[in-house]
């Protein structure tokens, strides 16, 4: 039985545990908010259906689970890559035609593509939710100091920032990465440069919908369960993390992510849990008004 | 450049075209055939709410096909007609008038009780009796302002006052808790109704409530909200809402320690709650239902096993059975009358006595709300124990 | 002077069809030849028409896109509701509050919204729809998330054809004035639009508070047709429903959202029997229409006198 710990223990205890808390909730949001905001990044798009790739990612997952019998390392590896080339088809039938578009035609076909892959996932699978097995990846706990974590939360902190650190060095020191940020500062100086535009904007959506899909696989696993709409409220968040720390920065991603984990965590915790969902909206309606960049967010003017 | 607004006269054009279309093809489906029963199926099958209705229509099918391989109800055979009323009322309201016009002797569903308030206009100027598998507010069969009952309106399921006040003496007497948290379903009226009832009686009992919490649909990480419960050390935790929220919620909270024990609804009846939350999670966690799945009764045990086989292994939950008992009620009706005209079969609901159904013996009152016992069901090593059973 | 004759025999003629049309299907309501079921569609598609052509000032002719209209027809339907059902006032006053509600809470929405461009905008009246529908769901004055039950049934035939009248007279004497001109050329080019003076921001405004006044109108009498109304119906996917009435009609004409409206009310209900399809083919609508005819059924032309004469063969 444990002591009766003196009051002021008992809130600093109860504090810690809801950044841990805030810190896990985080990880996926960063992990989602990170080909939000590649993607934004270079063609200037919003992505809606981002949230519903990784659905598919978070299903792909359990078919290899279930039905292959994987682990959950070689499900994570199919439902990267089945994603990725589902992010490469959806750029190339459904965004590249609108590249030189309006920005409001884009955006209506992301949400056009978002409902279809939701619903198409309920038109062959059902709706109904699908369970997870527990032996995926079973349950570790561990207490240090009174404080809880679990294997899983340990996972995704981890995973986040590791891929994270990759995608980075991607970006800066590889000549694709160069590619990206050549075709996100100036398409057209860039096709003058002989970048290929298409083939770096195809990559980008690669590498955006591989990790959506990562971050699908592990909510199924950390949560158990995956349904067709699970994509949508996360997508949503996850966006709004991307806003808040910079959309198109990818340090901005991480940050936005675990700022906006831990503010929900704080406003359930210490606030009123009804009002949550209304919280992350508001923030990202405060966040567009007065710094729209983000947090590590540059002021660029625009050019006529 | 002057333009003249022919807004309206292309507006008009338009619509006589239209309105004549659809005039033109009224005729269609008001046929009702001799040979055949007419049943509407008015469910959620997309939606906020569509798993669940979906298991719904899946256990009415499952009846209706075993009443028919029977031989049918009156010698003839049950002819389902289904339409998604996607989770708004508004649509379940057209989806009822659509049936109506199909020649409908009743209809089925919908699920959620804001859904069955859209339908009962239809069926009250129609005179078509109403099954409500799920629906447990309590102005689904009463109007809250006038205390009209609705005649056409029945249901087969408890209402919100009977399951939250169950739990709330289960929680004092049994369990002898002196202090309760509610984390409900804030996004369902079911959660909400629920909790209020809990509240009602465990306060009149002498118990105080420490926090009321709010979760919502898809909500799917707790552990911000259970961590300030934790806080609180409540002697009970009540959980109204539906197990895709509560299976996991469940888990989170017994894997930060939460030891208390944790009661429910029949909202939680469904073989995932063990599948996500794990049988040892579930330990010292309490729900109301009407009946249990794993009761060895052989009427159960049949249901159980024929779902089962008819839609590939999965078990059902509380609305398929709900669904399941729903028809099996308007038969037991049907039969009663001995007749298919829809006045004949609402004075033969509102009068049903001792209908044994999978989800418990039922008798219809006045209120057209079913008399019917409640199970007090206990979660041990991932199966069922039935705790008490309590007559109303 | 043979001109300004010419003009006001069609406009006598105009208004000659107009209550012809009312005439016969209030005749045809009233002698019961419209059973019930295409009465409840009639008057979806009404307020569908009443939807679309509100959105499609905001969306097509000022080119802002907005995803939270349905946030503006839940104020309207709330509002309307709180001053027939539980202040006891009449239908009207109920109207009126419907369109003050939701046109205020248009211009509080958009003053701060409208200064953000195209996919900032676009989220950011999301957000608020979704903010809106949050809040309601936890007022429990208006009982959260059970809603509002058993409203009184005041919507009828002559009130929606005339407000549905209103609204596309407001509308289209709006865009084919000089705030409409202004508004067209903030959908063009706002930086040029700008540049010659015009204050854009206050202009969008205008058009954004027309657009959820109309929406908010269609609330209540939605609200008092159906009698119920819960936070749950008015949620994004209400406002996705009216973004693809208005991409498919045309974003940029009021005929084309009064045809698309009137064609996805037949389609909803046609689709009954087929749940998921419904919203593959609104989800692929979308998606094509976008792709291969961003203008829609009706680009930015109207139907108007002038064509008609051009098709029967009369005078230009």
């Amino acid at each position: 039985m444990p002591l009766p710990l003196l009051k002021e223990v008992a809130i600093m205890l109860e504090f810690s545990q809801q950044l841990i808390n805030g810190l896990s909730l985080g990880a996926i949001y960063a992990l989602i908010a990170l080909g939000y905001t590649m993607v934004y990044g270079i063609i200037l798009l919003i992505n809606f259906a981002h949230g519903d790739i990784m659905m598919v990612g978070a299903f792909v997952g359990f078919y290899s689970i279930t039905l292959l019998g994987s682990n959950i390392v070689a499900a994570m590896i199919f439902a990267m890559i089945a994603c990725a080339i589902l992010g490469v088809v959806i750029e190339k039938i459904a965004y590249r035609p609108l590249r030189n578009s309006t920005r409001i035609a884009a955006l209506i076909t992301a949400i056009g593509m978002s409902l279809f892959l939701e619903y198409a996932t309920i038109f062959l699978l059902g709706p109904q939710q699908k369970v997870f097995p527990q032996s995926a990846f079973p349950l570790q706990q561990y207490e240090i100091m009174g404080l809880l974590i679990t294997n899983k939360d340990i996972f995704i902190i981890v995973s986040a920032v590791v891929l994270m650190i990759i995608l980075q060095f991607i970006i800066k020191q590889t000549k694709t990465g160069k590619a990206m940020r050549a075709v996100s500062v100036d398409r057209e100086a860039a096709v003058l440069m002989g970048i290929s535009v298409d083939k770096t904007i195809s990559i980008t959506f690669a590498i955006g919908s591989a990790l959506a899909a990562a971050a699908g696989v592990m909510i199924g696993v950390y949560y158990n369960t995956v349904n067709p709409l699970m994509g949508i409220i996360p997508g949503l968040k996850a966006f709004v993390a991307a806003v808040l720390g910079g959309i198109g920065l990818i340090p901005g991603a991480m940050v936005g992510g675990f700022v906006l984990g831990i503010l929900e965590t704080f406003v359930s915790g210490y606030g009123s849990s009804l009002y949550r969902d209304a919280v992350a909206f508001g923030v990202l309606i405060l966040i567009l008004l007065i710094k729209p960049t983000g947090l590590l967010g540059k002021n660029t003017g625009e050019k006529v | 450049m002057k333009r003249r607004s022919g807004r309206k006269l292309a507006m008009l054009v338009m619509m006589t075209f239209v309105l004549s279309i659809l005039a033109g093809c009224g005729g269609g489906g008001s046929e009702t055939q001799d040979e055949q029963i007419n049943v509407g199926i008015n469910v959620e099958l997309s939606g906020g709410v569509a798993s669940y209705g979906t298991n719904s229509k899946d256990g009415m099918m499952l009846a209706i096909e075993q009443i028919n391989a029977a031989g049918g109800v009156l010698g003839k055979q049950l002819n389902p007609i289904i339409k998604d009323c996607k989770s708004l009322p508004d649509e379940a309201m057209s989806v009822s008038a659509n049936l109506v016009g199909e020649g409908i002797v009743a209809q089925l569903g919908p699920l959620t009780s804001g859904n069955v308030q859209g339908s009962t206009s239809v069926m009250m100027d129609n005179g078509i009796p109403l099954v409500a598998p799920a629906a447990t507010a309590v102005n689904v069969t009463v109007d809250e302002k006038t205390g009209d009952i609705m005649d056409y309106i029945f249901r087969v399921c408890f209402i919100d006052p009977f399951q939250g006040t169950l739990m709330a003496e289960f929680a004092s007497t049994n369990l002898e808790a002196k202090n309760a948290a509610i984390y409900m379903d804030a996004s369902s009226d079911y959660g909400k109704g629920l909790a209020k009832y809990f509240k009602e009686t465990f306060e009149a009992n002498g118990g105080t409530i420490v926090t009321e919490e709010g979760f919502v649909k898809g909500d799917r990480d707790f552990k911000a909200t259970l961590t300030k419960i934790k806080g609180h050390n409540p002697d009970f935790i009540y959980i109204p809402g539906y197990y895709e929220e509560a299976a996991p919620l469940i888990k989170q909270a017994r894997e930060m320690g939460i030891t208390a024990p944790i009661g429910g609804t029949d909202g939680w009846d469904s073989s995932d709650m063990v599948a996500v939350a794990t049988a040892e999670n579930l330990n010292n966690t309490y729900f109301t239902n009407h009946y249990s799945s794993q009761d060895t009764d052989p009427q159960i045990v049949a249901f159980v096993e024929a779902y089962k086989a008819k839609y590939n292994g999965k078990d059902p939950d509380s609305f398929a059975a709900l669904g399941y008992d729903a028809v099996q009620l308007l038969v037991q009706a049907i039969n009663d009358a001995n007749s298919t005209e829809p006045e004949a079969i609402t004075a033969a609901l509102a009068t049903i006595k001792d209908f044994q159904g999978i989800t418990g013996k039922m008798t219809i009152d006045e209120q057209h709300n079913p008399v019917k016992a409640g199970v007090i069901i206990e979660f041990k090593d991932g199966g069922q124990v039935m705790k008490a059973r309590i007559q109303p | 002077m043979q001109e300004k004759k010419r003009n006001w025999l069609s406009f006598g003629g105009e208004v000659l069809i107009l209550a012809a049309i009312f005439t016969i299907v209030q005749y045809a309501i009233t002698a019961g030849l419209l059973n019930q079921y295409y009465q409840i569609n009639l008057a979806s598609m009404v307020i569908n028409i009443i939807l679309a052509v509100s959105l499609n000032l905001i969306n097509g002719f000022t080119g802002q896109l907005s995803l939270g209209h349905a946030g503006f027809m839940a104020v309207g339907a709330y509002a309307s509701v709180i001053m027939t059902n539980m202040l006891g006032y009449p239908f009207i006053a109920g109207l009126l509050m419907a369109c003050l509600a939701a046109a205020l809470a248009g211009f509080i929405i958009g003053v701060p919204t409208l200064r953000l461009k195209g996919d900032y905008l676009a989220i950011a009246t999301l957000a608020f729809g979704e903010v809106i529908r949050v809040v309601l769901q936890n007022i429990d004055a208006v009982n959260g998330p059970a809603g509002i039950v058993g409203i009184s049934r005041l919507t009828t035939w002559p009130w929606l054809f005339g407000a549905m009248l209103l609204t596309i007279l407001v509308v289209v004497n709006l865009v084919n004035s000089s705030y409409g001109r202004a508004i067209i050329s903030v959908r063009e080019d706002e930086i040029a639009s700008e540049l010659m003076g015009i204050n854009t921001t206050s202009y969008k405004v205008l058009a954004f508070v027309f657009g959820a006044m109309f929406a908010g109108l269609a609330g209540a009498l939605y609200a008092h047709y159906f009698y119920i109304i819960k936070p749950e119906t008015f949620n994004f996917l209400k406002s996705f429903d009216i973004l693809v009435m208005v991409v498919l009609g045309g974003l940029g004409s009021t005929t084309g959202a009064v045809i698309a409206a009137m064609f996805i009310t037949v389609l909803t209900a046609v689709l009954q029997s087929f749940p998921a399809i419904r919203m593959i083919l609104y989800a692929l609508t979308l998606i094509i229409v976008m792709i291969y005819r961003p203008q829609g059924l009706m680009g930015n032309r109207e139907l108007s006198r002038q064509t008609f004469g051009r098709i029967w063969g009369g005078r230009k």
